[in-house]
């Protein structure tokens, strides 16, 4: 049975991960294209109201600028909603259990999604895409700044949801129901998590739509075309992109601090770190031995370079701060702040099953006690259950690997997503400087086209740090995957996974050759 | 009946909504399977696909909160019927994911699968995608074949609440001949409105000068002709069908609730005796019914150009909504199970026994208040573009 339900289990995740990383590489495009168009679209709308007249050159050239970027803009935006729909049903058709025992909090923001920030975004995007010389100049603005708000606006949504999964506040159980239940919206939308998670991916999303915006104008001086228009693209692209990596960079410090306060276990894995010290140790690169695993006595690093007492800081705001290995994650015994504030003495991965266990067991006979009328047991079971809890998921493992994520894929992710994040603030000042020099140095213009899928790379491997790096946990602490996934055989998902494959990266590849293609024709500044 | 009770059946009527609404928008998915029998020319094939283009994610964006809202407000049914009928809602999916990119792309240099593909998946989900949606639809009333006990969450090893009973996994509710009437007279409706959107969307005025003319004369024009004779037919077979569909409905044994202790047992006639007790279904039924046949018999016989001629469209499709929504509200309203368990009828899914906390339906139904002006907008866009066609 464990091993069926494994294989359904990975099978499952296999597929949300693919459908999930399709999305995230036409959704960021978007979040942040839409507003360097409108940028742009209000510089061609203050230059014509200066001198109304079709032959106003500026005017047009900017209107000409905003147009084809909408253009790329367009091609992201229908692949990313086909992709996101199925993120929806997925979570129906693969992650039954989940979506019944948390549809309470879970599905509340994805509705206020859909009737807020989704029919704006497709309302508006009509008219930013049909729109011009059909709706006057002033609506078609509004139009377009409104797309770029509705697109960030599903993002606040969406995000907040994933933000309760790392850190569930704001619900109580309900034993009668037998599942979780809101009772404080606000606490979800405004959870530090949530807060921190919402602006570290809408920047993530700027910075990698302006580095894309910088790569193409890249392509096009680097084949002595278009050269205004690349280099007014690339200031825009560089002034939006530097502030969004400055921002980024903010956030991501922070969420080092949230991660570190809500899941010790994805901070320890994220640096290979499996003993806890007093003043621990940043690694900047290593490479972590493979060979090793929780019952033997390697080292857990073949070789690691690493900054002196930064992780403490970087975690806790204190360079002699105690950092929790994994060991001593599984060991308990250890002082933890919560980021609630409140001080814990934390238990081991042991107490926690059976505390857990406990949990689960309460509840079962709290029906039982229910059912026959036994009131006051039914009342004492419920406090029991109340007060286990908060280790309710712990009760369905039973084994400490299950507790330890991957270390070396979120150790690498977390360092690629990191150099590269520090590489392109310095990408930003760069182009900025070449801008106010009217020159850029061939070389760098090969250097702006390879980091458009280096932005991506680092893109993703900031979502699977977040996502790998709290298994086994859909829920962080009350659901672990394999509690939540739907009765379906793994023969199923199997068949749906491979269809998805080739559907994906056929229109992958579809939407690469006619992006390509759009970019050859160009903005067609001369006709 | 206590506050939770009336959010329950708020939301139902809510989600119902969604669901009418989805239906008339299928006109788009309508739309998309006249592209070869009715849109013949490359200009004419160009020509439906710019109109439909501006509409189509309004329908995309409209399943996509039918989704979120049934999630949010009856979380069981979520998790039951897209966890079990699992091949159902896949297929659905897929249909929906070729259209989406079609759209953008068929016109598009360098698209890989060229244009006569893009426009078979146009095709492909206007055709299957209106019969599955109906076919899960038809799942409301004929029910699945599925055991559901939230107390399973309590066993270590296998907690999963909900199972469907055969390896099927939802490829058996296609099968179902109910489901699969229903799911053919969504098809008809959809293609019904998608004509009659063809028609009311054309407008001589947007083809000026020289090529301007030869397209309306050539293309636009004979479209138009042709759309109306197969309104015809459609718009018979839309309207018999729905009225066969009524008729086995009502005849249908349904299964009520106890509200007391969530006992379910069959009822004979039971939609049917719905309708009749509440009343208020069957009059927004009918006023549903009284709209479609007005809009249709006006587009097909008006010859002084009456305004409900002109706005045929809206007439039925107005009226769809309405009919749609009655339905669906006999589906669940006046203590019935929805969605009945085929194999084990004391695990069916109620109003009572389905839905979100107090807390959660109260928070979100403040939210709901935003619909109209959502709706408000969106109508608001759609008549500025109106004059918008698309380029030819």
């Amino acid at each position: 049975m464990q091993m069926i339900l494994s294989t359904l289990v990975d099978a499952s995740r296999g597929q949300f991960a693919l459908t999930a990383m399709y999305h995230w590489l036409f959704v960021p495009l978007t979040l942040g294209l839409g507003f360097i168009v409108a940028i742009m679209e209000t510089m061609y709308y203050r230059h014509y109201k200066k001198n109304p007249s079709e032959e106003n050159q500026e005017a047009l050239f900017w209107k000409k600028t905003a147009k084809f970027w909408s253009t790329i803009f367009a091609i992201n935006f229908a692949i990313g909603v086909a992709t996101g729909i199925i993120l929806e049903f997925e979570f129906g058709t693969n992650w039954s259990n989940y979506s019944w025992f948390v549809g309470d909090i879970f599905g509340a923001p994805l509705a206020i999604e859909g009737i807020f920030a989704f029919f704006l975004e497709s309302t508006f995007f009509a008219v930013m895409y049909f729109g011009w010389n059909k709706v006057s100049r002033k609506f078609h603005l509004i139009s377009t700044w409104l797309t770029a708000i509705g697109a960030n606006l599903s993002a606040v949504w969406i995000l907040v949801a994933n933000a309760w999964m790392q850190y569930p506040v704001g619900v109580h159980f309900n034993p009668d129901t037998a599942r979780s239940e809101m009772i404080d919206f606000w606490s979800i939308v405004f959870s530090p998590v949530a807060i921190n998670k919402f602006f570290h991916t809408v920047t993530s999303a700027f910075m990698l739509s302006a580095v894309v915006v910088i790569g193409i104008s890249a392509w096009y001086l680097w084949k002595r075309r278009e050269k205004v228009f690349a280099m007014k693209s690339i200031k825009v692209a560089s002034i939006f992109g530097l502030i969004a990596a400055l921002l980024l960079a903010f956030s991501g410090d922070k969420s080092a601090y949230v991660v570190s306060h809500t899941q010790p276990m994805k901070l320890a894995v994220m640096e290979g770190l499996y003993h806890g010290e007093n003043g621990a140790a940043l690694s900047v690169i290593g490479l972590p031995n493979p060979k090793k695993t929780l019952s033997n006595s390697e080292d857990p690093f073949l070789f690691n370079i690493k900054i002196p007492k930064m992780l403490s800081l970087m975690a806790n705001r204190d360079a002699n701060s105690f950092v929790p290995g994994i060991y001593d994650i599984l060991d308990g015994g250890y002082l933890y702040n919560h980021i609630d504030g409140r001080v814990i003495k934390t238990a081991s991965f042991e107490d926690k099953v059976i505390s857990g266990k406990v949990a689960i067991k309460s509840l079962d006979l709290y029906k039982k006690a229910l059912s026959i009328g036994e009131n006051e047991k039914a009342d004492v079971l419920s406090s029991i259950l109340a007060q286990n809890f908060n280790n309710f998921g712990y009760g369905y493992l039973d084994s400490r690997e299950q507790l330890v994520p991957p270390v070396q894929l979120c150790y690498f992710s977390f360092r690629i997503m990191v150099l590269l994040g520090g590489y392109f603030i310095l990408f930003f000042i760069l182009f900025l400087y070449f801008i106010k020099k009217n020159n850029i140095n061939r070389f760098f213009l090969v250097v702006a086209i390879i980091s458009v899928p280096l932005v991506y790379i680092c893109s993703q491997c900031g979502w699977i740090v977040a996502e790998v790096g709290r298994q086994p946990w859909t829920i962080q602490n009350l659901l672990p995957v394999q509690a939540a996934v739907s009765g379906v055989s793994a023969g199923n998902v199997y068949i749906t996974l491979t269809i998805f494959f080739v559907l994906f990266t056929s229109l992958l590849v579809a939407e690469l050759m006619i992006m390509f293609a759009q970019i050859r024709k160009g903005p067609k500044l001369t006709e | 009946m206590d506050l939770l009770n009336i959010f329950q059946l708020y939301w139902w009527a809510v989600v119902s909504l969604l669901g009418a609404l989805l239906v008339f928008l299928l006109f788009v998915q309508g739309g998309q399977t006249l592209l070869y029998s009715t849109a013949k020319s490359d200009i004419q094939k160009r020509l439906l696909v710019s109109a439909l283009g501006h509409k189509w994610e309004i329908t995309f964006t409209t399943l996509v909160t039918f989704g979120g809202a049934a999630f949010a407000s009856f979380p069981l049914f979520y998790s039951t019927s897209f966890g079990g009928a699992y091949w159902l809602w896949l297929l659905i999916l897929f249909l929906f994911v070729i259209q989406a990119v079609s759209y953008e792309y068929r016109d598009k240099k360098c698209n890989l699968f060229g244009k006569k593909t893009y426009d078979i998946f146009l095709f492909l989900n206007g055709m299957f995608g209106t019969i599955l949606l109906g076919v899960a639809v038809g799942t409301l009333f004929s029910g699945g074949a599925y055991y559901m006990d939230k107390l399973n969450i309590v066993t270590y090893n296998n907690p999963t609440v909900s199972y469907w009973a055969n390896d099927w996994m939802g490829l058996d509710a296609i099968a179902n001949p109910f489901n699969l009437l229903l799911g053919i007279t969504v098809f008809f409706a959809a293609r019904t409105l998608g004509l009659l959107f063809v028609m009311s969307s054309f407008n001589p005025t947007l083809y000026e000068g020289k090529i301007g003319e030869q397209v309306l004369n050539d293309s636009y024009k004979p479209l138009v002709t042709r759309a109306k004779s197969q309104l015809m037919t459609s718009g018979t077979a839309f309207v018999l069908l729905f009225v066969v569909f009524l008729v086995v409905l009502f005849l249908r044994t349904g299964f009520s609730v106890d509200p007391s202790n969530g006992m379910i047992a069959p009822v004979k006639y039971k939609y049917f005796l719905n309708m009749i007790q509440l009343v208020w279904p069957l009059i927004v039924l009918l006023i549903g019914v009284v709209l479609v046949l007005t809009g249709l018999l006006f587009a097909l016989f008006d010859k002084k150009d009456h305004f409900i001629a002109r706005n045929a469209f809206y007439f039925a499709g107005g009226g769809v909504v309405l009919a749609v929504w009655a339905v669906l509200i006999c589906a669940a309203f006046n203590n019935t199970a929805y969605f009945p368990s085929t194999v084990s009828v004391q695990d069916s899914l109620t109003l009572y026994n389905s839905s979100s906390s107090l807390f959660t339906l109260r928070v979100m139904s403040f939210v709901s208040i935003a619909v109209p002006f959502v709706l408000w907008y969106i109508i608001y866009v759609w008549r500025k573009m109106r004059g918008v066609n698309g380029g030819y």
